[in-house]
């Protein structure tokens, strides 16, 4: 199931710990890279990679808030709305959001474009309010500018 | 201790931790400026001077328990069969904290530095750095800037030729802000769910994999190369007696500069915030601020007068430096929306082991809900305040007391904010 590349990752990856249970976090993230998200197929294959009980990574998975158990949308948008983002108008940007593309906050649309979710604080208070897609960062936002960002992620 | 208040303090202050170099997250840039020259000194040194150095300077974890770093160190074992292993917290999670994503940004080296002084220090071979999951832009500036100090031969095998080996490898997180704190770190690390530990036992007894195990925090890491490259004479001399040395002071919120500022503990917060800072949008007036990060305890802009960003400054006004993630308030905001946002947090990241913390914070968070929606009752603040005190030191971990502090502090400082959202009482006529 595993690429030939991501094997090798996992090869290098045991020299890094004492124990193979270590890899949980890094292979399912891994995994996530290469699927897209985490399915339950993905997990049992995981786990007999890893010589752990299919449980233990169903609770790891399960925990985490980061691994996806479904895929999203094409562009996954991770609004956060704690108290600093909060503080300088994430509200609006929630509220932009929603009414742009139809959708509400932990849905995607149907054309499989957009998935739209509420995160915690993620560590962009300085420049708030902020969202995410995928490890980039828009800082700093205000409605035009939403609107440009989502033009160009089209 | 260290230095006597009385003694001569330094005065002036030029950015350590972040400084006003182009390109300083290179490590080309970073060896012109004296990059690595700390470690060579440790090199020469013992490894039992080169904690001591730590434990004079009176270094105190920057992760927010104030933790004297140094004697942090001397609990690792001297003689043991087996393996040592240093984690470095770098999760940064807490709502109103964002310095370490500034140090992974712009001075990664000085953080790698760090780590390997105290490996050798503690005669540690593997180091794990661990980064919050979505800070996955910066564990790849990260792991660039590890593979530069490999190459130039301060990570890994006999280290500038001293002999000495460590290696350093970062670990990757996924969403869960309880790893944060240190037992559950461990966990994770391990790969299990992130569910903190009983103590004792104490990680430098029984820490990850069941070997001697110290945890510190990035920021607190990046002091150690400037402690051994200037001396703890001086470190000790910078800031707050009790508190020294320099500290990352991230303000967000109501201010015109928002961002993440280096300068010495013991500035009063009305300098942070009007002089670093830039002061309130508007001109408007502090309502409330948060000074350390969304546990630590708010405070009534009108009291702010003489508080001072160390520990001792802020312990004594009710409150504490936590991360020194700085929440500032203006006069126009709803404070009853910003503790039900905040309790709202604490309840997604409960990490469901103890009932008074799984359980209480949906509650709390319940009820707080009732407030903003109008429909509280004039009991409910009391019993929002009863629940809190049933949480706090009731579980394994601090993130109960985490969830508890807000709460109970926002009551006995703004009461009246709460009073004000009571839906009036209504009289049940009896026909």
């Amino acid at each position: 199931m595993f690429t030939e590349e991501n094997l090798k990752k996992v090869e290098e990856l045991k020299k890094r710990y004492p124990t193979t249970q270590a890899l949980t976090l890094p292979v399912l993230w891994l995994a996530q890279e290469q699927f897209g998200y985490v399915s339950e197929e993905t997990m049992k294959y995981v786990a007999n990679l890893l010589h752990v009980p299919f449980g233990h990574i169903l609770g790891v998975v399960s925990f985490y808030t980061m691994f996806h158990r479904e895929p999203c949308g094409r562009h996954h948008l991770e609004v956060c709305t704690n108290v600093s983002c909060m503080l300088r108008g994430s509200d609006q940007i929630v509220n932009h959001l929603e009414k742009k593309l139809g959708i509400k906050m932990g849905e995607t649309t149907k054309d499989k474009r957009w998935t739209l979710s509420e995160v915690e604080c993620m560590g962009s208070c300085g420049s708030a309010p902020m969202f995410a897609v995928g490890e980039e960062y828009y800082e700093n936002l205000s409605i035009d500018k939403v609107d440009q960002i989502l033009t160009e992620l089209k | 201790m260290t230095a006597e208040p009385t003694e001569e303090r330094v005065t002036h202050w030029d950015r350590i931790i972040l400084p006003d170099i182009r390109n300083f997250h290179t490590i080309d840039v970073y060896l012109a400026n004296g990059g690595y020259k700390a470690l060579k000194k440790a090199l020469e040194m013992k490894p039992e001077d080169v904690t001591d150095q730590v434990k004079k300077s009176n270094l105190r974890g920057r992760g927010g328990a104030c933790f004297p770093t140094g004697l942090k160190w001397t609990f690792m074992p001297k003689q043991t069969t087996k393996p040592k292993y240093l984690c470095v917290n770098g999760d940064e999670s807490e709502p109103g904290t964002f310095k370490d994503r500034e140090i992974f940004e712009r001075n990664p080296h000085l953080l790698i530095e760090g780590i390997v002084i105290a490996c050798y220090a503690m005669g540690i071979t593997t180091a794990y750095l661990y980064i919050r999951g979505e800070y996955g832009k910066w564990v790849r500036m990260v792991e660039k800037a590890l593979m530069d100090a490999y190459t130039n031969g301060f990570v890994g095998q006999n280290i500038c030729g001293s002999g000495f080996s460590t290696n350093i490898y970062v670990h990757k997180g996924a969403g869960a802000y309880i790893c944060g704190e240190e037992s559950a770190l461990m966990n994770s690390l391990e790969g299990q769910r992130g569910y903190p530990r009983v103590k004792p036992p104490f990680p430098a007894q029984n820490g990850v994999w069941g070997c001697p195990t110290t945890i510190n925090n990035v920021e607190t890491l990046a002091n150690v190369p400037v402690i051994i490259d200037k001396g703890w004479e001086w470190y000790s001399k910078v800031g707050a007696a009790k508190h020294p040395g320099p500290i990352l002071v991230g303000v967000s919120g109501h201010v015109n500069r928002p961002g993440v500022y280096e300068m010495p503990t013991g500035e009063p917060l009305l300098e942070i915030i009007y002089r670093y800072a830039g002061g309130i949008p508007g001109d408007k007036a502090i309502k409330a601020v948060i000074p350390g990060g969304s546990s630590t305890m708010i405070l009534r802009g009108d009291q702010l007068e003489g508080i001072r960003m160390d520990a001792e400054s802020l312990k004594a006004a009710g409150s504490s430096v936590g991360t020194a993630g700085m929440i500032v308030m203006d006069e126009d905001t709803d404070l009853i929306k910003v503790i039900t946002r905040i309790s709202k947090f604490y309840y997604h990241e409960s990490c469901g082991q103890c009932t008074p913390c799984r359980e209480g914070t949906g509650w709390l968070w319940k009820i707080l809900k009732r407030f903003e929606t109008g429909q509280a009752r004039k009991t409910d603040v009391d019993l929002l305040m009863e629940i809190a005190n049933n949480i706090e030191g009731n579980t394994i971990c601090a993130l109960g007391d985490a969830a508890a502090w807000p709460v109970q502090s926002m009551i006995r400082r703004f009461r009246d904010e709460f009073e004000k959202r009571v839906v009036a009482e209504v009289e049940t006529a009896v026909a």
